[in-house]
This record gives C-alpha cells, structure tokens and sequence, in this order.
C-alpha cells in the first residue's frame, strides 16, 4: 500500500510537471466539447434548389414559390435548360433539380395528368432521399391546392386518407444538440484516457527509466495500479468539466442522477486506460504505441454509433460494435442524461464494461514483464 | 543532390527497419478504409420498433405486415399500455412505437379518415428523423395501394431520379471522406512524430552539426513517408474501385496528382507540428487528440458544412481534408477534370506553401 502511494506521488509529480501536456489534458477537450456540437448538425434545410421552368406559367410560378416558402429550399438557379442547371449539381452549387416541363398547365388541366421532374444529387444518401420526399410532400400538397380550386370539394374527405401523427420523446424538437453534446464528451474522456494511458509505459521504456523500476521489488500489479489511478482519477475531472460545460453552455441537465452516471464511468474508465496500459505493454516506441491507439480509436468513435446508426451496419461491424467500449458509454450517456435510465436499466452495460476491465487489465499485469 | 539522396537512404533505413511500424502503417489504412467502407451507412436498417396495436383489425394487420416486410424495421408486438412505452425506451433497444387505437379500420372506411400514431426515442435524433420518414412513406404507400382504384383527378406525378448514385449507396459519400481523414491523420502523426522524435533521442544535434543543410535534413525525413503515403494511396484507391465499388469517371492521372498534393500538404503540417514542439507525446496529442474530432467533423463527409454557423464553416476552411473530399469526390463519383477544380487545387497548394514557409522561419539550427 504504501509503495502505491509513493508511485502514484511520482506519477502524478510527472504529469504535472509537464505545463504543456496538462493545458491539453484539460483545455483540448473542452473548446471541443464547445465547439464540436455547434457543427454537428444533420437538419436538412437549406438544400439547394436549381428549377428549370420550361412552362412558366400561373401554375409553374405557384408551385415555386409554394416550395421556396416552405424554408426547407434555396433557390440557387433558375435555368432555361436542364444541361445548365446540371453544371450548377457538378459544382455542388445546388442539389436537386426541378424540371416543370412545357405546357404543364395546359396539360394538368387538360389531360387530368402532369408529371414533374426531379433530379437529386445522391452522393450524399441523406440529403438526397430527405430532399427529394420534402419536395415530393410539397408538390404533392401544391396537387391538393389545385384540385381544391378546380373541384368543389366534398364535405369529406372523398377517399381513405390516413394520418400520421408523429412525436418524439426525450428531445421533442429534435434538438441536435441535447443528442450530440453526450456523445461528444464520452468520446473526448475516452481520448483524453486512452491516449495518456497508452504513451505512458512505452515513454518509460524508451527513455529507458523502466529498468529503473524493474530492479525494484515493486510488485507488477502495482506498478499497473499506480499507472492507472492517476489518469483514472485525471479522466474523472475532465469528465466533471465536460457536464459542467453540457449544463451551462448547452443547458443539458441529466435527467437521471448523476450517482449511475458516475458509477457507469468509474468502471468504464477501467476498461478504457486498461486498454492504453495493455497497448503501451505490447509496444517498443511511442510511435507505434500512438498508431495502434489512433487506429483502435477511430474504430472505436466511428463505430460508436453517433454518426452512424449502428443498427444500419452489416452483421460482422455489429459484431466488432459489441466489444467496443465506447458505443456502452454513449448509449449509456444517452439512456441516462437524456432518457432518465435507472442503474438497473443500464446493468447489463455495467457488466460487459466491467468485463472487458477485468480482462485488460489482468492481461495488461501479464504481459507487463520485469525482464527481457 | 548526392549528399541529399544518402539522407534520404537513412531515412529509409530508418521506416523500413522497424518492421512493426511498417505493418501498421500499411495495415491500418487498409483496413479502416475496409471496414468504414462497408459499415458506415446513413440509413436506416433492421431498427427494432414496436407495435401497440388496440385496433387489431384487417386494416391494422395489413399495414404491419407491410411494415414489417420493409428491410428497414424489425417489429416486436406488445399489447402495452402508454407506461410500459417509457420503461422500454429507457432499456434502449426500441427506437420507435407505433400505435394503431382502436376501430382502425372503421374509421378509415366509414370516415375516410384514420389516425396512426408514431413515437420515437429522439435521444438519437438522427435514428428518429429516418425511422418517421421511412414509416411515413410505407403508410402513404399502403394508403396510394387501398385508393388505388379511385380516380384522383388533376394528379401530378413527380418522377424523381437519383444522379450518380442510384442505389443510394452509403459508400459513395463515406469512402472519399474516409480517405481523406486516414490520409491526413497518417501522414500528419509520421512526419511530426518522426522529427520531434530525433530532437528527444538528442540525435538531431548530429544532424545539425553535419555540413548538411538543415532545412534539407527536414525534407529528407518527409521523403519516405510521400512514398509510403502513394503506395497507401494506391492501396486504398484499388480497394474502393475493385471491394467498394466505387467507380472512377475521371482520370485516374489526375487523382494521383491531387493525392500526392494533399499528401504534401499534410506532411508540411506534420513538420509544422515538429518544428512548433519538443516531446513526442505533445507531438502526439496535438495531431491526434487536437485533430482527429475536428478532422472528422469538418470534412464535411458526416455533416453538411452549409449548415454549420457562419463561424464554424470559416473555420472548416482551414481542415486539408475538406478540400481534398471535394477533389476526391468531384473525380471518381462526378467524374469531373481540372477546369472544375482548379480552386480546391490552389487552395490546397497555397497551404502547403505557407505551411512549409512558416515552418522554415520558425525552425530553429541552434539547440537553445
């Protein structure tokens, strides 16, 4: 016991006597925090609009302008041909073109029957498929409008119409911010764990200090443990920071308590710097330590499941998703800042995470070897 | 130019010795590209959603089979009551409801009107905003199906056509904006840390005391890494044409030389980073913690940059890899030439430049 005391005094006089690492420790991560959630934003509006208008008629004039008022759509063109406004797709200067074609009125009102054309940009799946059914709601209620003003309606509805009423619970308005700033700190404590922990050991090695540890009688796993408690409690603080920066920047306040949160985050952040430790174990330079860990990180942020739903991804990344810890920490952020989860709720997150500790970390005391 | 290309051999010697690096270095673009390509998708797919359904009758019945013959939902049946919605939502796995109340069908046929209610768990707005979309579309769908003997007068049909990527592929977007981050990101962290390195090991002092220039001492260091970045850049473009799928409608020359550019644009940062520090591990936590989040959101591959404030899309501008997805973007998917990227291209030349310039004014020959 008492020799973890002095080496966790050691440990932390090294942090701290780096000014340079511990700004960064610290100040890094919470301009992210602010900042990053301000750009993540995956409303569709403003999607670029580029008509050709081949009637220019009434009816050509209504429907465009009934769609520039709906607020979802920039109009950046108005083309005489449908090769012009396909230069304004290539420049990505619009995303969707509408091509009302000649006689569109007559035709309509004649023959019963129009069609319009669309052209969307389909690069980016997303926007393309939620731009082309905003403008197919819109034309589709335009279609209403008229034949309003052409028939006298009847008292009720003529044909089976269903309707669909829609809400959202947890977030109402769809605010993007209460679901992204969570997932943003969960990601930026994992960081912030993981990297200092995976560069420590291997420093060691390469300065060459470890041999000085290694002609110790210090036990393995307590020189594990000294090398863990320090960023464990030093994650701790940053992740305090961090909700401290959700309440008063974002106004996100947990509606479950904090007390599951916390003890959510005490064991994941075992798993996490066990993971660092083990990595720095099986390196020989900080370089390689630093790749391994830049790969597995953006395995892990990437497959994390707040970008990309993971339940839209094929079977095996589903797979890899089940031993990666920081998708448990971002459901588990999400199931009890926004949704208000009990600790039972979220048990069965607890326990994996608490596996996954349990295995690093042993493994990590395994392959940490006092001789060569 | 002799003195230059020996550096350059024990730069080499250097990288190719330490062969475990070497494998990550090939391995992890790889790989990435690999994995991002085929699981990061945009849509939705196989959500588990739930039905309440108080009306049980043909209507209701016809419907959910319709929804959940659709590949984008699984449905778990309950008879809940509206508190039971809570509790499941709370566990996490139910990402939306829909309820049918009761006398469905009669509403529908008596009244031509009936109601369907859907509740989702928009603590992942994303998931919520699609699964409504997607439901809304099978419901209108089913009504278009029961209506479908009626006349409709005066109807327009919009007939909507998907350019370039017809099926709506999630690779198409994600691939060029994947290779752009695990470009930058890899040959950023090479130089940087390959630099500083040498200043803490202390042999940097006998390089600067050779009567080698010092700046050439730079450059030599920065050469095997382009290298090993084009053989990367091959990899992955082999892998996307030929496992991803994706086409290339431009030429190919042409993507080479924006590649090389941008790999050199993100080497000149990596030495930039080199120069501005002196350990390692702050090396490190600037070109991984400092860039991989910013690197990520503001390639404008996962969110639309137009949408971002004004600040912020001021700030995407300075992010390398978002004019380099662009680029990427506009030849293999658009099939675009120079003439239509000149811009990207120069912007992308201006930062090397000022990039290399900086870090020559800023490099310092004496120790202290």
């Amino acid at each position: 016991m008492r020799t973890l005391r002095f080496l966790l005094r050691k440990e932390f006089r090294q942090i701290f006597r780096d000014k340079a690492i511990v700004a960064m420790i610290f100040f890094m991560p919470m301009v992210q925090l602010i900042l990053m959630p301000l750009a993540a934003d995956y409303e569709v509006r403003n999607i670029n609009l580029a008509v050709v208008d081949h009637d220019k008629s009434p009816y050509s004039q209504k429907l465009i302008s009934k769609i520039v008022a709906s607020g979802y759509f920039r109009l950046t063109g108005y083309n005489t041909s449908f090769r012009e406004a396909f230069g304004l797709i290539e420049s990505d200067k619009a995303d969707l073109i509408l091509e009302i074609p000649h006689d569109f009125e007559r035709n309509l009102i004649r023959e019963d029957h129009e069609k319009l054309f669309v052209a969307v940009n389909a690069i980016n799946g997303t926007k393309a498929s939620l731009g082309g059914s905003y403008l197919g709601s819109i034309i589709g209620d335009f279609n209403g409008d008229i034949r309003m003003q052409l028939v006298t309606p009847p008292r009720f509805s003529q044909f089976p119409v269903i309707e669909v009423v829609a809400s959202n619970w947890f977030n109402p308005v769809l605010n993007y911010k209460v679901f992204i700033v969570p997932g943003i700190l969960a990601i930026l404590v994992t960081m912030v764990g993981g990297f200092l922990s995976a560069l420590n050991i291997v420093r060691e090695k390469e300065i060459g200090t470890i041999e000085q540890i290694n002609v110790t009688p210090i036990r393995k796993h307590i020189f594990i443990l000294g090398k863990l408690i320090p960023f464990w409690v030093l994650a701790n603080i940053v992740f305090t920071i961090g909700l401290l920066v959700a309440r008063f920047v974002y106004g996100i306040v947990p509606v479950g308590s904090l007390l599951t949160l916390y003890a959510f985050i005490s064991v994941y952040l075992l798993a996490v710097l066990g993971f660092g430790l083990l990595v720095s174990t099986f390196c020989d330079t900080q370089q390689q330590a630093m790749f391994i860990m830049f790969f597995f990180m953006m395995l892990f942020i990437l497959l994390g499941g707040l970008f990309t739903s993971i339940d839209s991804m094929p079977e095996w990344a589903k797979l890899i998703t089940r031993i990666n810890p920081v998708r448990y920490m971002i459901e588990v952020m999400r199931m009890v800042i926004l949704k208000g989860s009990s600790f039972s709720d979220i048990l069965p997150h607890v326990g994996i995470v608490a596996f996954m500790a349990l295995v690093l970390n042993s493994w990590a005391i395994l392959n940490y070897k006092k001789t060569n | 130019m002799k003195q230059f290309l020996a550096f350059v051999r024990k730069e080499f010697y250097h990288v190719l010795r330490d062969r475990r690096t070497l494998l990550i270095l090939f391995g992890m673009p790889i790989a990435q590209i690999l994995i991002f390509g085929f699981a990061l998708t945009n849509e939705v797919k196989d959500s588990e959603i739930l039905v309440v359904d108080y009306a049980k009758d043909n209507a209701s019945q016809e419907l959910l089979t319709k929804i959940g013959s659709s590949r984008y939902f699984n449905i778990r049946q309950a008879a809940l009551s509206h508190n039971e919605i809570l509790s499941t939502f709370r566990k996490g796995k139910i990402k939306a409801v829909v309820v049918f109340p009761a006398h469905f069908n009669e509403d529908l046929l008596h009244q031509n009107k009936a109601q369907v209610q859907i509740i989702t768990d928009a603590s992942d707005v994303n998931t919520a905003n699609m699964v409504t979309n997607y439901l809304s579309s099978i419901i209108v769908d089913y009504q278009n199906q029961i209506n479908a003997n009626l006349e409709i007068p005066y109807r327009i049909t919009p007939e909507v056509r998907m350019l370039y990527n017809p099926q709506l592929k999630g690779a198409h977007g994600f691939v060029p904006g994947v290779m752009a981050l695990v470009l930058l990101l890899v040959s950023v962290m090479m130089t940087a840390i390959s630099i500083v390195r040498e200043k803490e090991t202390g042999t940097m002092e006998i390089l600067l005391v050779s009567p080698f220039k010092p700046v050439l001492v730079i450059f030599a260091k920065a050469f095997p890494y382009l290298a090993l970045s084009l053989v990367n850049v091959t990899a992955i473009l082999l892998l996307s044409v030929f496992v991803l799928d994706l086409p290339v409608k431009g030429s190919v020359a042409l993507l080479f030389a924006e590649s090389t550019l941008f790999i050199i644009t993100c080497l000149a940062l990596g030495i930039f980073i080199s120069i501005k520090t002196s350990s390692q591990q702050v090396a490190m936590l600037i070109s991984l913690m400092g860039m991989l989040l910013p690197t990520i959101m503001f390639s404008g591959f996962l969110f639309p940059i137009e949408n971002m404030p004004l600040p912020l899309q001021v700030i995407s501008n300075i992010v390398p890899s978002k004019w380099f997805y662009i680029i990427v973007k506009s030849i293999m998917i658009k099939g675009l030439g120079l003439a239509a990227l000149w811009r990207e291209t120069l912007i992308l030349l201006g930062m090397t430049l000022f990039l290399l310039l900086v870090s020559l004014k800023s490099f310092k020959i004496r120790l202290q």
